[in-house]
């Protein structure tokens, strides 16, 4: 069973790396719509594979986050990613599947997944 | 929604956009009385009674009372579809409870779903916001309290990846629990 003195414990391991975060500019914010809509498509498994994925990569630049209705109902699950330099990119229709790639490709190498951003439509 | 999970995610997006620090969530079984009570309360800003009897109504929703639309239509008639009854109350300035209790051996019942999974998405992406989950199976209960983690996690957040992976691993065990399963 878990106990909280294990939890003592992630704490005391986690001290060091919570300053890192802090320390570290260069963010990216991705933002999952988690409005009646989103939830109804899907937005809570794809939201789940943000968050496995980018701990995974021990992406610490990287904040998942969430937002209500963008008022593109028909397209959710739908997912932005800011950049530090003010770039925003929509994606849409999304799935746990559609994660890592995007993971990969931009969050981590830069390169936005064209093809499942709305622009592709 | 697919199961009342996805719809107690949904109704506690209300609380969070209604300023909440702390939102409970409790689900009481009885399964004898095939009972089941799913209820979420928060200590946000509250309605008039003008507005609770609007956010029952899907069709009265503008943009201006952009905290509701559908999600409060959709969880009534989850728990109405099977003999169960649909309340909210609500004062301004102190805060919403919203009640569902279902018959859950009818046809129309859906599953109560991945609570797991609901309760580990809304502590990720707030980790500023305290939860209280309470979770009752006839005479075995559990309780997750943010606030009891956070005193034990001084300044690392509750959103920390082994923080929620621990989390989810203790809803997970108690809630084996609860159904008899350990």
């Amino acid at each position: 069973m878990k106990s909280l003195e294990e939890l003592k414990a992630i704490r005391d391991k986690m001290k060091g790396s919570v300053i890192l975060r802090e320390e570290n500019g260069d963010n990216i914010r991705v933002v999952v719509g988690m409005a009646t809509c989103g939830i109804a498509a899907g937005a809570r498994p794809v939201l789940a594979a943000f968050t496995e994925e980018v701990a995974k990569r021990h992406l610490t630049n990287v904040t998942v986050t969430q937002t209500g209705c963008i008022g593109i109902c028909q397209y959710e699950p739908v997912v932005e990613v800011f950049e530090a330099n003010g770039t925003k990119t929509t994606y849409i229709k999304m799935t746990p599947d559609k994660v890592a790639r995007i993971v990969t490709d931009h969050l981590v190498n830069g390169n936005a997944v064209k093809e499942y951003t709305i622009g592709n439509l | 929604m697919q199961e009342l999970s996805l719809n107690v995610l949904d109704i506690v997006q209300n609380s969070i956009r209604a300023g909440a620090s702390l939102i409970t969530i409790s689900i009481q079984e009885r399964t004898a009385d095939h009972f089941m009570e799913i209820s979420i309360s928060d200590n946000g800003c509250g309605m008039s009674e003008e507005q609770v009897a609007s956010v029952m109504d899907p069709f009265f929703t503008t943009r201006t009372t952009r905290k509701v639309g559908l999600g409060v239509p959709l969880f009534r008639m989850s728990a109405e579809g099977t003999g169960g009854t649909f309340s909210i109350r609500s004062k301004l300035g102190e805060g919403t409870t919203t009640t569902a209790t279902y018959v859950t051996n009818h046809l129309d019942m859906l599953p109560l779903g991945d609570m797991n999974a609901t309760m580990i998405s809304l502590i990720s992406v707030n980790p500023q916001l305290d939860f209280v989950y309470h979770h009752q199976v006839d005479d075995r209960e559990f309780q997750l309290d943010t606030r009891e983690l956070r005193a034990v996690l001084e300044d690392v957040p509750l959103s920390t990846p082994d923080v929620l992976l621990f989390i989810k691993e203790m809803i997970a065990e108690n809630t084996a629990q609860l159904y008899g399963k350990s």
